[in-house]
């Protein structure tokens, strides 16, 4: 439809009152915009980055668990599987960060993504974001998107020294560790919820019905 | 979808009787209206934010043909497609075809208002696959075969017990017989019906909430969890946007999200936020293997010229419906198309046509409450006065209603005759109106008396106490 991207583009130049492209100098201009970002207007959150990030986490029932080494990790997770009686199968994203967690030999743990039947998967985090609670999660083959979003629950394995601010420093660390954007980034606050029945807030809908942060000390 | 935006006041009219609905508007206000206060109270730089992203919208939309062509190269750069349409049918046939190509069966679908403007539903059925709306609002708007009564909550206008004999109706037929009557229990089963469908779909359509330049991502914002298992898990991931969904970066997306969620929801950010960018690179154990982005016009690059270029800043949060007394009072489906509230009322005429837009200009009190939440600061008031007008210049309006104006108009252009006739007409009407002060029937005002009285002047006229007071004669 070559056609329609012509009729398009006229008719958006026209509304304009452009004659044809846009002169060179205001492409550059338009260009550097995208090519040297510029973070817009960050509100202020305090000066307690990571109590900021687990009082907004735990604000929108997302459940956190701090603790000072990864070998702690596989206490956790065999703590919650039990709590909410989610047998002993571990999806567990392949990801280097998560190696060497002393898993219990009662615990059958496979490194994959995820399918329909799991009921409880592990991932790390690229970051978290004190202003809102997020987690972000880059997807690669490490880290399968899958994993997400179909077991019923998703614990998220985030070293403290991984929290930024603002939305706007996940784009910055990206781009200072010279980070394409993979096929999906994930900014994910809190379990899944629908409040489309009489506005009445259900947890679970489609996602996750429970999100658990370990915290892990540096 | 067919509007049927002409029958505005017949359908307002029965929609105001409708128990049920009236009921399930009742939840918006403690909902949708006190969230919002709350969370934008709680943030100081609110309003400093606002301004910001409005800015953001306004250089993007000035240098929109440079935007487009930025992003549909970054796009391409990461392996995907990008497809221009002129019209809804242009957009519905490159999509059919993209599903045909696929060999696909089922189709998955997150909330999509552009997929509504193109009743891509409809085209999907008729060429022989089977889409499935799978935001749960959206979802119980497919089982009835009704259209969306909000653009973020479609389904806003069904009471639970409605929902309940919905899914028992339908969902038998999985197994499902016993009726849940507990939101726990209606969600549930939903989860369970459309895990088994975004597992087996081949095809899956998101909207975008923004369309990023910078990085040619596509982003979407839910809470969920729907739109991610729709462009995660099938074959092939169709984007439909809007023009006027591009933002130059991420940064700017950021920007905006503050003010989307909590225009929106209530909510500081959605659950989801979700940036994706081209299909699954080499070694991706998920994820699409093809992205497309169909980019629909549908009368909007018409809009960027005129007086209705501000509406391109919309960012469809429902802000504007929410807050909206008619809106409040008849829901949505009154409105006859796909959007609907004061955003509909000036989206529907500029997209579907004035002449078959009926009352919809006129669906307003022009109290101005839209246009204060707006997060992107749209005139909607203003539009809507202006939407009046042309129906005005276009002969769209009654005979009676442009007689009155046209006589209206001829005396208020001539002081003194209006002052002689005003005066007289108030004298004799304080004078009917005698000691009750207020009319059971009154010619011409018929719509007004038939639900209450209509009050009788008292005393004199306003120019008239006025002169009176300054104490001097006519001059």
């Amino acid at each position: 439809m070559s056609g329609a991207r012509e009729r398009v583009l006229a008719n958006v130049r026209a509304a304009l009152n452009r004659a044809g492209p846009l002169p060179d100098s205001v492409t550059r201009t338009l260009q550097g915009r995208l090519t040297r970002p510029r973070a817009n207007l960050k509100p202020a959150i305090g000066d307690d980055p990571l109590a900021y990030f687990i009082q907004k986490l735990e604000s929108v029932s997302g459940k956190v668990t701090r603790v000072e080494s990864i070998d702690r990790v596989a206490d956790v997770v065999a703590e919650h599987l039990e709590r909410y009686a989610l047998g002993d199968r571990v999806a567990l994203a392949p990801d280097p960060a998560l190696d060497g967690i002393p898993w219990s030999n009662r615990l059958m743990v496979e490194r994959r993504a995820a399918t329909g039947d799991d009921r409880l998967s592990v991932t790390g985090a690229y970051a978290g974001v004190a202003e809102t609670g997020s987690l972000v999660l880059l997807s690669s083959p490490e880290s399968p998107t899958t994993l997400n979003f179909l077991p019923d629950d998703h614990v998220i394995v985030l070293r403290e020294s991984r929290i930024v601010t603002h939305i706007e420093d996940v784009w910055a660390r990206m781009r200072s560790d010279k980070m394409v954007m993979p096929r999906t980034v994930n900014f994910i606050t809190g379990p899944s919820k629908t409040a489309d029945v009489e506005q009445t807030i259900q947890e679970g809908a489609h996602g996750p019905r429970r999100l658990h942060v370990i915290l892990l000390a540096d | 979808m067919k509007s049927t935006a002409s029958e505005f006041k017949k359908s307002a009219r029965v929609a105001l009787v409708d128990p049920d609905l009236q009921r399930a508007m009742g939840f918006i206000r403690g909902g949708f209206v006190e969230k919002r206060r709350a969370v934008v109270d709680r943030l100081p730089e609110f309003d400093a934010l606002r301004q910001v992203a409005r800015g953001i919208k306004e250089h993007t939309l000035q240098n929109l043909d440079f935007y487009l062509e930025a992003y549909e190269k970054r796009v391409q750069a990461n392996g995907g497609h990008v497809h221009w349409a002129s019209t809804p049918e242009e957009a519905r046939d490159i999509i059919v075809g993209i599903c045909k190509r696929a060999g696909a069966k089922r189709v998955t679908k997150g909330k999509s208002m552009v997929g509504e403007e193109m009743a891509i539903n409809e085209a999907l059925e008729n060429a022989g696959f089977e889409p499935v709306e799978t935001d749960l609002g959206e979802y119980i708007i497919q089982l009835a075969e009704e259209p969306p009564s909000h653009i973020i909550a479609p389904a806003v206008h069904k009471t639970k017990d409605q929902i309940t004999e919905l899914f028992h109706e339908h969902h038998a037929r999985y197994g499902y017989t016993e009726r849940q009557t507990e939101v726990p229990a209606l969600v549930d089963e939903a989860r369970q019906v459309l895990r088994e469908k975004f597992l087996s779909a081949d095809v899956g359509i998101t909207g975008a909430n923004f369309l990023v330049a910078e990085t040619g991502s596509s982003v979407i914002v839910t809470n969920e969890g729907n739109g991610d298992l729709t462009n995660t898990l099938p074959r092939v991931h169709i984007v439909t946007a809007g023009l006027e969904k591009i933002v130059p970066t991420r940064d700017d997306v950021s920007t905006l999200l503050r003010v989307l969620a909590r225009s929106a929801t209530g909510q500081e950010m959605s659950v989801y936020t979700t940036f994706s960018t081209g299909p699954r690179r080499t070694d991706d154990l998920d994820g699409p293997f093809e992205y497309h982005v169909v980019l629909l016009d549908n009368g909007r690059s018409q809009m960027l010229g005129n007086e209705f270029h501000e509406m391109l800043r919309c960012i469809r949060c429902g802000a504007c419906m929410n807050h909206c007394p008619v809106y409040q009072s008849i829901g949505g489906h009154a409105y006859g198309w796909v959007y609907v509230g004061p955003m509909g009322s000036v989206l529907t005429p500029l997209m579907v046509g004035l002449d078959s837009s009926g009352d919809l200009p006129n669906a307003c009190t022009l109290n101005g409450r839209c246009q204060e939440v707006c997060p992107m600061g749209i005139g909607l008031p203003g539009m809507l006065r202006q939407l009046r007008r042309r129906q005005y210049q276009d002969r769209l309006t009654s005979r009676t209603s442009r007689a009155a104006l046209a006589a209206w108009s001829f005396l208020a252009r001539r002081p003194r005759l209006y002052r002689r006739i005003m005066g007289a007409a108030v004298a004799t009407l304080a004078w009917l109106g005698g000691r009750r002060g207020r009319f059971r029937h009154m010619l011409l005002a018929g719509g007004w008396t038939s639900v209450r009285d209509l009050p009788a002047p008292q005393g004199a006229s306003f120019q008239n106490q006025w002169r009176r007071r300054r104490g001097n004669s006519e001059p």
